[in-house]
C-alpha cells in the first residue's frame, strides 16, 4: 500500500500548465491567494472560479483527482463556515439563546467557505502539475536573491529535496516497526485516546532513532559524491522562462486587474 | 607509484566519557600499508569488526587517519585543499541502497555527484544517460526511486558514482542487503565497470563474490593479515577458516569431495572433475 502514495500529489502530464515553469506558478499560486482576499462580493467569486476551472480544463488533471484533495479540509471549512454564521453581528434572522444566525453571518460564511474551497484547489493545481523537484528548484531560484541577506535558499531547496525523498523510506520505515512491536504484542486499537496516544511511544523512539541513522548515512554517502553546499553547484535541468511563461504573466496581470475592478461591481445582495 | 597508496594506516576512532572529554576508542584499523594498482578489482573481506569497512572509507577521506597516510593519485586525502580531487576520483556505494539516494526521481539521484562536481548541464545529462545505460537502468530514468527493488537501487547508486567518472570505485558490502538476483546483478556490474579500465575494490562477506577479484586483502582485528590471489588464498583452507571466513561454494565441494589442495578457482576444480 506504501508504495501507491503518490509524492506531493503530482499528476503527471504534459499540458501547457504542466510546461510552465515553476517559478511562475509558484507566483501565480501566491498572487490567486492574495486575490481571494482582495475579492469582496459574488462577482470576483465567480470570476476567480471560473478561471480556476479553465486552468483546471487546460490542465487535463481530472477532477476526482482535484476534490480528493480537498476531503482532508473539509473539517475544517465546515468549523469556519459555523463559526463565522454566529459569530458575525448584523440583522438577526433566527435567534435562540445565545446563538443567532445574522444575514451577514451567512453571506460572511458562504464567502469565507468559497475562498477556503479555492484556495485550497488553486494551490493543490500547483502541486498536481508540477514535479516535486522542479517546485523545490524554482523554489530555490525564488529564494535567490534572499541569501544576499542571509537567507539559505539553496540548503531550504535541499531540505525540501530529501524531505520528499524519504516520505515513502520512513512510510516502509513505521510500517516495519508496527509490525515488529505487534509481534512482541503491542496493541494499538483499543483503549481511550490517552492510552492509544501511549502506546504510539513503542513507535516513535525507534522511529526517531532510524531517522537519525538515516540521516548519518545519507550525509556520508553525501560527502562521498562531492557535496560541499550550493556554491560552484550546477544542475542537470537549467529552469529557464519561455513564451509561455510571459504569456501567462499577462494573463496574471490582467486577472489582478479584473480583480481590484470587481471590487466596484454593484453586489446584488 | 601506485593508484592508491596506504601507507601504516592506523585509524583509531575517539569517544565522549561521562565527563565529556574524548578518550580514545577503538583502534578499528592498525597498521595496514597497501598498494592498489590502476585498473585492478581488489577484494577485501574479514569477520564484522575487522575494520574493512573503516579501511574503505579511508580510501576516500571520508575518514582521515590518525597516523600514516592514504594517498590518492598523488593527493593526501588529508590535504583539505584537495579532498574534492580526492573524493572525484575515488568513488563509493555503500550497503544500505535507501540511504545514499539524494532525489526522489532516478536520473535527478544520479545527476546530484556531477552537479556538485560544477559539470557544464549538458554535459551532466549525457553522463547520467551514459550511467544509466551501463547499469541497465535508463528505461527507467523518470521513475521515482522509491518505486524500485533493492537490487535496482543498488543499480542508481552506481550510476551515481559512475556518472562522477571516478578513477576507483570503492564498493562497501553493496549486495549484503539485496536478494539473489539484485547481487549477481550489482556483481555483474561490477565486473564490467572493471573490463572497462574502473579501478574497483569490494569489500564483501560473500567468497564466492572475493574470488572473481585479482586480488583478496583479508583483515582481521584491524590488520591485514594476508593479500593474495584468490588462487592462492583458497588453496589454503586452514588460513582461511583461522580468519573466520567461509569458503566459496566451489571450494567448499573441493574440500568435501577429497580433491587436491591446489586447485583453487572453480575453472581448474571443473576441469579436474572432467578430467577424472
Amino acid at each position: 500500500m506504501i508504495r501507491d502514495i503518490t509524492l506531493g500529489q503530482y499528476f503527471p502530464g504534459n499540458s501547457v500548465i504542466h510546461r510552465l515553469d515553476a517559478r511562475t506558478k509558484i507566483i501565480a499560486t501566491l498572487l490567486y491567494i492574495v486575490e481571494l482576499f482582495v475579492v469582496n462580493n459574488f462577482w470576483g467569486f465567480i470570476i476567480a472560479g471560473a478561471v480556476l476551472a479553465i486552468i483546471i480544463a487546460v490542465s487535463k488533471v481530472p477532477v476526482k483527482f482535484i476534490f480528493r484533495g480537498l476531503t482532508p479540509v473539509l473539517m475544517i471549512i465546515a468549523f469556519t463556515f459555523f463559526l463565522n454564521i454566529f459569530m458575525v453581528d448584523g440583522r438577526i434572522l433566527w435567534q435562540w439563546k445565545f446563538l443567532h444566525i445574522t444575514y451577514e453571518g451567512l453571506i460572511r460564511a458562504f464567502f469565507m467557505a468559497v475562498r477556503l474551497v479555492l484556495l485550497i484547489i488553486g494551490s493543490s493545481m500547483m502541486t498536481l502539475t508540477t514535479k516535486p523537484i522542479a517546485l523545490t528548484d524554482g523554489l530555490e531560484k525564488l529564494l535567490k536573491p534572499f541569501s544576499k541577506i542571509g537567507l539559505p535558499s539553496h540548503e531550504l531547496a535541499l531540505m525540501m529535496t530529501i524531505a520528499l525523498r524519504f516520505i515513502p523510506t520512513l512510510m516502509e520505515e513505521t510500517d516495519k516497526i508496527i509490525k515488529a512491536q505487534q509481534a512482541r504484542g503491542s496493541d494499538f486499537e483499543s483503549g481511550n485516546i490517552i492510552q492509544r496516544a501511549k502506546s504510539l511511544i513503542p513507535i516513535l523512539i525507534p522511529l526517531f532513532v532510524s531517522s537519525f541513522r538515516i540521516a548519518q548515512e545519507l550525509a556520508l554517502a553525501m560527502e562521498a559524491r562531492c557535496y560541499h553546499g550550493g556554491s560552484g553547484r550546477t544542475r542537470m535541468n537549467e529552469i529557464h522562462f519561455h513564451k509561455g511563461d510571459a504569456i501567462a504573466a499577462v494573463l496574471m496581470v490582467l486577472f489582478l486587474a479584473v480583480i481590484i475592478a470587481s471590487r466596484y461591481i454593484p453586489t446584488i445582495f | 607509484m601506485s593508484f592508491i597508496e596506504v601507507k601504516d594506516l592506523v585509524i583509531e576512532f575517539t569517544k565522549i566519557d561521562e565527563t565529556g572529554k574524548e578518550v580514545p576508542g577503538k583502534v578499528a584499523v592498525d597498521g595496514v600499508s597497501l598498494d592498489i594498482e590502476k585498473g585492478s578489482f581488489v577484494a577485501v573481506v574479514g569477520m564484522n569488526g575487522s575494520g574493512k569497512s573503516t579501511l574503505a572509507k579511508s580510501l576516500n577521506g571520508l575518514l582521515l587517519p590518525t597516523a600514516g597516510s592514504v594517498t590518492v593519485d598523488g593527493f593526501d586525502t588529508r590535504d583539505e585543499e584537495h579532498i574534492w580531487d580526492v573524493r572525484s576520483r575515488v568513488g563509493m556505494v555503500f550497503q544500505n541502497p535507501d540511504n545514499q539516494i539524494v532525489s526522489s526521481i532516478v536520473e535527478d539521484d544520479v545527476a546530484f555527484g556531477p552537479e556538485n562536481l560544477g559539470v557544464a548541464p549538458d554535459e551532466i545529462r549525457r553522463r547520467v544517460d551514459d550511467a544509466l545505460k551501463r547499469v541497465g537502468m535508463y528505461d527507467l530514468k523518470d521513475k521515482g526511486a522509491h518505486m524500485l527493488s533493492g537490487g535496482q537501487k543498488q543499480r542508481i547508486a552506481i550510476a551515481g558514482a559512475v556518472a562522477m567518472r571516478p578513477a576507483c570505485i570503492v564498493f562497501d558490502e553493496p549486495t549484503a542487503m539485496l536478494d539473489p538476483k539484485g547481487r549477481s546483478s550489482v556483481m555483474s556490474i561490477i565486473r564490467d565497470l572493471n573490463a572497462e579500465g574502473i579501478t574497483c575494490v569490494l569489500i564483501t562477506h560473500f567468497m564466492g563474490e572475493a574470488e572473481q577479484a585479482d586480488r583478496i586483502l583479508v583483515m582481521k582485528g584491524g590488520k591485514l593479515i594476508a593479500d593474495r590471489t584468490p588462487k592462492e588464498l583458497f588453496s589454503d583452507v586452514a588460513f582461511v577458516e583461522s580468519a573466520g571466513l567461509e569458503l566459496p561454494p566451489a571450494i567448499e565441494l573441493r574440500k568435501k569431495a577429497g580433491l587436491p589442495d591446489d586447485l583453487g578457482t572453480a575453472e581448474e576444480i571443473a576441469n579436474y572433475i572432467s578430467c577424472n
